[in-house]
């Protein structure tokens, strides 16, 4: 786009604008032809959610469960569409055997949003005890994550990861830390 | 009252999965794509003479109706075909609800029900007694969803799955006998092989 054009429409939808961290994440995922993202919904994601529906570039509809939208998009990527999942912490903690089962061997690029919760404030319990086992659980598979926890920075790690994932064949986890988003807190 | 005295009749007769799959495999002139479950079922996917276009699940159980799905979504003028065990869709029923939401109409999925977990020592499902999974389906908003008669019937029914204008799902009653072949446990070459037979690659 040219510079004069971005001069001259300020702020005129949310990708055009991405001065939020929704807004960079949906602009990243359009940059990169990520088309079908298939999700199980999470609070903090509400507004990103319903922008990618509102897009019609996008392939965007809520799933049962995680590992049913990892299954959509595994079987899309081998079809030669790119996605990748929305999920919350807790969500992610039920991937475990389809990432060690399909994924990682199949040498698949997942690409993960995570919303993490369970840190910085929260107030369930559960929440932060499952949090706990979403990192050594990546680790444990060797897979890519990174943590995003700030808004000038969001935009290289997430183009840069989802370019790492497609050209490595290699899933990638990017963790939506309450630093980024303002996570969900019990006043809320 | 019965649990089962609203349901139809099961009154299908009792098939082999391995000549159904046959059967199946014996239509496909259209490089159509075929994802077979866990287990048995691409056991005897990949017995039953193996494709390009063939794919071979070796873990995530009841993930082979959600792949199937992501198959027909990326390619919407391929014919896709999904096998799946009983067991297996328990795991995933929800997965019939994303189906029928998003209703491609070249998505063909393949139930196959012995109301056993014939791997792992022919354990009885949950299932097995009073379910009855083609009504779950259609409940679930897969209005083209039957048990299959017999053979015959099975072989209808893929027929007039290839020209429909909604997903479809064939419940197949299948006997208690193990998988005929054993699928090479090759997951990198499965998929890449797969995706040639796609024409998403090409070979180096």
């Amino acid at each position: 786009m040219a510079v004069a054009e971005q001069r001259t429409s300020p702020q005129a939808s949310p990708e055009q604008a991405p001065q939020t961290w929704h807004g960079i994440i949906q602009q990243t995922l359009k940059r990169n032809d990520i088309r079908l993202v298939p999700y199980v919904p999470d609070r903090v994601l509400t507004t990103l959610i319903k922008n990618l529906h509102a897009d019609p570039f996008f392939t965007t509809f809520p799933t049962a469960r995680e590992e049913e939208a990892v299954g959509i998009v595994s079987g899309a990527w081998m079809g030669g569409m790119k996605g990748a999942v929305l999920m919350q912490t807790s969500g992610f903690a039920t991937l475990a055997n389809v990432l060690a089962s399909l994924v990682a061997p199949s040498q698949i690029p997942l690409i993960m949003f995570v919303s993490e919760r369970g840190t910085l404030g929260e107030f369930n319990l559960g929440q932060s005890l499952v949090c706990r086992t979403m990192r050594p659980v990546l680790d444990s598979l060797a897979i890519e994550h990174h943590t995003c926890t700030r808004l000038d920075e969001l935009e290289f790690i997430a183009d840069r990861s989802i370019k790492q994932a497609v050209t490595t064949q290699a899933p990638v986890a990017l963790i939506l830390n309450p630093l980024l988003t303002g996570g969900k807190v019990f006043d809320k | 009252m019965s649990p089962q005295a609203n349901m139809p009749a099961r009154n299908t007769k009792v098939m082999n999965r391995f000549d159904v799959t046959s059967r199946l495999v014996a239509k496909l002139k259209n490089e159509e794509a075929v994802i077979g479950g866990i287990g048995n079922t691409n056991f005897d996917l990949w017995a039953a003479g193996n494709r390009p276009q063939n794919w071979y699940m070796l873990g995530s159980m009841g993930l082979a109706f959600p792949i199937a799905l992501g198959v027909a979504l990326a390619q919407p003028k391929r014919r896709v075909f999904g096998l799946e065990g009983d067991g297996s869709l328990l795991m995933q029923l929800g997965a019939l609800s994303t189906i029928a939401t998003l209703a491609p109409k070249n998505l063909t999925m393949i139930l196959m029900d012995n109301g056993i977990y014939q791997i792992t020592g022919s354990q009885p499902t949950p299932a097995a007694a009073h379910t009855d999974l083609v009504a779950i389906a259609i409940a679930s908003g897969i209005v083209n969803s039957a048990w299959a008669a017999d053979e015959e019937d099975f072989e209808r029914l893929i027929d007039q799955s290839m020209s429909a204008s909604a997903p479809t799902l064939i419940g197949v009653r299948i006997d208690d006998k193990p998988g005929t072949g054993t699928t090479r446990r090759d997951p990198v070459q499965i998929r890449e092989r797969f995706m040639l037979g796609l024409g998403v690659r090409r070979a180096l």
